[in-house]
C-alpha cells in the first residue's frame, strides 16, 4: 500500500474519530451560547470546505461566494413563505439554483485569469446583493422573516434546543468533507491540482481545463448554497445585509486560507480556531462598538499569513514547512 | 466586522431631477469630475501592481486614513482641506512606505500561495486599520463643515460645476502629468521603471529593489493622499468609508488594464462616466451595477483590461 493510500485511510479514521467526539460535545456542553458558537463553526467548516474546491483545489480563486450563500438562504426563505415549500426541498432547489448560475456565470468568468478573475467575482456578488436589496417581492432591503410553525424537522424549525442545527450542522460538515476526500483522489481532484499549478501545462496534457473549472464551481456552489439554506433556518430572518455581503465571501475564504489552501484539513482547523475567536472577542470586546475585535482579528489574520503562507496545518504535517527566502 | 460595501454618502446629489438635455449635461459633468478624481484615487493601485504584481487590498482603508487625516488637520489646527492636500500626501507617502517595510517586503518572501498571502495579508490590513480607525476616532459620520471649496459651484456655460469636485479633477490631471514626467524623466522614475520590468537585473546595477518598492508604496500611498484630501470635502468621513471606493478603485484599475497608469486614468473617467449614467436611469441605489456590469462586459470582451498588457 503507498503512502497516499495510507494517509487517506488515516483521514477517514481520523475524520470519523473527530465526528464521533462531536457529536458527544453537546452531552457535556448545555450553554446555549457555546453550542451557538460550534453550531457556527461547524456550518463556516463546511462552507470553507466548499469554498476550498473551487479556489484552493482548481486554484480559482473566488472572493463572491456570498452570492451562492445568499441564493441558498433566499430560496429556501421564499419558497417556504411564498408557496410553503417545505425547507428541504427549499434547500435543493437552492442547490440547483446556485449550480445553475455558477455554470452560467462560469462560462465568460473562467476565461479570466488572476486579479481580473476575483474582481468579477467580486462585482457579481455585488449586483447580486444590490438586486435583492431593490427586489421588493423578495422583502428588498427588509428581508424576510421566516414565520415560525413549531418545533419540527419536516419544517426545519427549531426555537427551543440549538441541538438539532448543531447535530444538521455536524452533518453538513461530514458531507462536505467526505465529498472532498473523495474528490481528492478522483480524476477530478488530480485534474483540478493540474490546472491550479499550470493551466497551460495542463491543457496540452489532455486536461479540460475549462470543464474542470465548471465542475469545480458546480459542486462548490452547490455545497455554498446548502449552508446557506441551512443558515435562514437557524436564524429564521434574512435580508441582503445579513447573507449576501462580501463579508461572507470573505469570512467562508478565511478559514480555508488560515487553515491552509488546498488542503483536506485546513478548512476545518481554520474554521475551529477563527470562528469561536470571531465570535468571542465579537461579544466580549466588540460590544463596545469600539472595533477592538477588529483591531485583534485583522493582526491575527495578517500574522498568520506572513508568518505561515501554507496555512496552519503546515504545523502539523511531517513534511518541512516551505521557509521563505530573504530576499 | 461589516465589510459591507454600501455606496458612499454623497453630501451633493442631485438626484429626482427630470431628465433633460440640461440635466443630461449637468450629470455627464459632475460624473466627468467625478471620473477624473476615481482616476487619482485608482492609479496609486496600478502603480504598486504594475511595479511588483501586488494588489493592496486595504487600498480604501489607506483613502480612509487620508480623509481623516484632512479632517484632523481641519478640526485641531483649523487647516483648510485645500491647503493641507500636500501635508496629507506627505504623511500618506511616509505610511505607504512604511507599510511596505513592515508588511509587505515579507508577504512576498512566502514561497507557497503567493498570491493568496498578498490578498490576505493585506485584507487583515484592512480589517485591523478599520478596527483601529473605530478604536481611536469612534465610529462616528464626520464632515469638515466649512472649507473655502465646500458647498460652492460655479457656471460654465449654464452647466454648474461643484468646486470641490472640478478642483478635484484639476489636481488629478495634473497629479497624472506630473507622474508622467516623472515616471519617464527622473532617475527614480527608470529605476521604477527598471525594477518593473526585472528586478533581478536592477539588482546587479547597484539598484536597492527594497528601496524602489519603499518608494513605489509612498508614491502609491502620496497619491491616494492627494484623492483623499479633495474627497474629504463632500462625503462623510467614517472608519468604513473606503470599502464602497475600493471596489470603485479596483473596477477602475482593471477596467484600464492592472499596472497601466494611462489606463487607471481612462478608466476613472469611464467609470465616473458610467456612474452618472446609470443614477439617471435606475434608482440611485443600484448606481454601482452600471459600474460593475460594464467591467463585466470590458474583461468579458478584452481579459486584460482596456491598455492591460500583463
Amino acid at each position: 500500500m503507498d503512502s497516499f493510500t495510507q494517509r487517506r485511510r488515516r483521514d477517514l479514521i481520523l475524520a470519523a474519530f473527530l465526528a464521533a467526539i462531536a457529536a458527544c460535545v453537546p452531552f457535556f456542553v448545555k450553554d446555549v451560547y457555546v453550542q451557538n458558537i460550534m453550531v457556527l463553526t461547524l456550518m463556516y467548516a463546511a462552507l470553507s470546505q466548499a469554498w476550498n474546491i473551487l479556489s484552493g483545489y482548481c486554484g480559482q480563486i473566488s472572493l463572491g461566494h456570498a452570492l451562492y450563500f445568499g441564493l441558498g438562504a433566499y430560496t429556501t426563505a421564499l419558497l417556504f413563505t411564498k408557496f410553503g415549500v417545505l425547507p428541504w426541498f427549499g434547500m435543493l432547489a437552492g442547490g440547483a439554483i446556485s449550480s445553475v448560475i455558477a455554470l452560467a456565470l462560469g462560462y465568460p468568468t473562467f476565461r479570466l485569469r488572476g486579479h481580473y478573475f476575483v474582481i468579477a467575482t467580486i462585482v457579481i456578488a455585488e449586483i447580486g446583493f444590490l438586486l435583492f436589496h431593490n427586489w421588493e417581492w423578495a422583502g428588498a432591503a427588509l428581508g424576510i422573516d421566516i414565520p415560525v410553525r413549531g418545533d419540527s424537522w419536516a419544517k426545519f424549525q427549531f426555537t427551543r434546543s440549538k441541538l438539532p442545527f448543531y447535530y444538521f450542522a455536524l452533518v453538513f460538515c461530514c458531507v462536505a468533507w467526505l465529498i472532498t476526500w473523495w474528490l481528492e483522489d478522483s480524476k477530478w481532484g488530480f485534474w483540478w491540482r493540474a490546472v491550479k499549478d499550470n493551466p497551460d501545462a495542463a491543457e496540452s496534457l489532455g486536461v479540460v481545463v475549462f470543464n474542470s473549472k465548471m465542475g469545480a464551481a458546480a459542486v462548490s456552489a452547490f455545497l455554498t448554497a446548502i449552508g446557506g439554506a441551512f443558515y435562514a433556518q437557524f436564524v429564521s430572518y434574512i435580508d441582503p445585509e445579513s447573507v449576501m455581503t462580501f463579508q461572507f465571501s470573505l469570512l467562508m475564504a478565511l478559514p480555508a486560507v488560515l487553515g491552509g489552501i488546498g488542503t483536506l484539513w485546513g478548512p476545518v482547523l481554520g474554521a475551529v480556531i477563527l470562528i469561536p475567536m470571531t465570535e468571542l472577542t465579537r461579544s466580549f470586546i466588540g460590544g463596545s462598538g469600539r472595533g477592538v475585535d477588529l483591531i485583534l482579528y485583522g493582526a491575527v489574520i495578517v500574522l498568520i499569513s506572513l508568518a505561515r503562507p501554507d496555512g496552519l496545518i503546515g504545523l502539523f504535517s511531517r513534511r518541512p514547512a516551505s521557509k521563505g527566502v530573504p530576499q | 466586522m461589516m465589510v459591507a460595501m454600501d455606496p458612499g454618502f454623497r453630501r451633493d446629489d442631485m438626484r429626482g431631477k427630470p431628465l433633460t438635455a440640461a440635466t443630461i449635461i449637468q450629470s455627464l459633468a459632475s460624473g466627468l469630475l467625478m471620473g477624473l478624481l476615481y482616476g487619482l484615487l485608482a492609479v496609486g493601485l496600478a502603480l504598486i501592481f504594475g511595479l511588483m504584481d501586488v494588489t493592496n487590498f486595504a487600498h480604501g482603508e489607506f483613502l480612509m486614513l487620508a480623509m481623516y487625516l484632512t479632517f484632523f488637520l481641519f478640526m485641531f489646527w483649523a487647516v483648510d482641506p485645500l491647503l493641507s492636500i500636500p501635508i496629507v500626501a506627505a504623511g500618506m507617502f511616509v505610511f505607504g512606505a512604511v507599510i511596505y517595510l513592515i508588511i509587505i517586503r515579507f508577504a512576498m518572501r512566502a514561497k507557497a500561495n503567493i498570491g493568496m498571502v498578498q490578498i490576505f495579508a493585506t485584507f487583515g490590513l484592512a480589517i485591523l486599520m478599520r478596527g483601529l480607525a473605530q478604536y481611536f476616532f469612534t465610529p462616528d459620520y464626520r464632515s469638515i463643515p466649512a472649507s473655502m471649496l465646500g458647498g460652492k459651484t460655479i457656471s460654465f456655460f449654464g452647466v454648474f460645476l461643484p468646486v470641490p469636485q472640478l478642483v478635484g479633477a484639476l489636481i488629478s490631471i495634473a497629479a497624472f502629468g506630473a507622474l508622467y514626467f516623472f515616471m519617464k524623466k527622473t532617475d527614480f522614475g527608470r529605476a521604477l521603471e527598471a525594477t518593473r520590468e526585472d528586478a533581478g537585473a536592477v539588482a546587479l546595477v547597484g539598484i536597492d529593489k527594497n528601496k524602489v518598492f519603499a518608494l513605489g508604496w509612498g508614491l502609491g500611498s502620496a497619491l491616494i493622499g492627494l484623492a483623499g484630501g479633495v474627497m474629504a470635502i463632500f462625503f462623510y468621513i467614517y472608519p468604513d468609508v473606503g470599502a464602497s471606493f475600493a471596489l470603485i478603485a479596483y473596477v477602475t484599475v482593471a477596467l484600464g488594464g492592472f499596472g497601466s497608469v494611462f489606463g487607471a486614468f481612462a478608466g476613472g473617467i469611464i467609470v465616473g462616466l458610467v456612474e452618472a449614467t446609470t443614477a439617471m436611469i435606475l434608482p440611485p441605489s443600484l448606481k454601482s451595477v452600471g459600474i460593475y456590469a460594464v467591467y463585466l462586459l470590458v474583461v468579458f470582451i478584452r481579459p486584460r483590461g482596456l491598455f492591460g498588457s500583463i
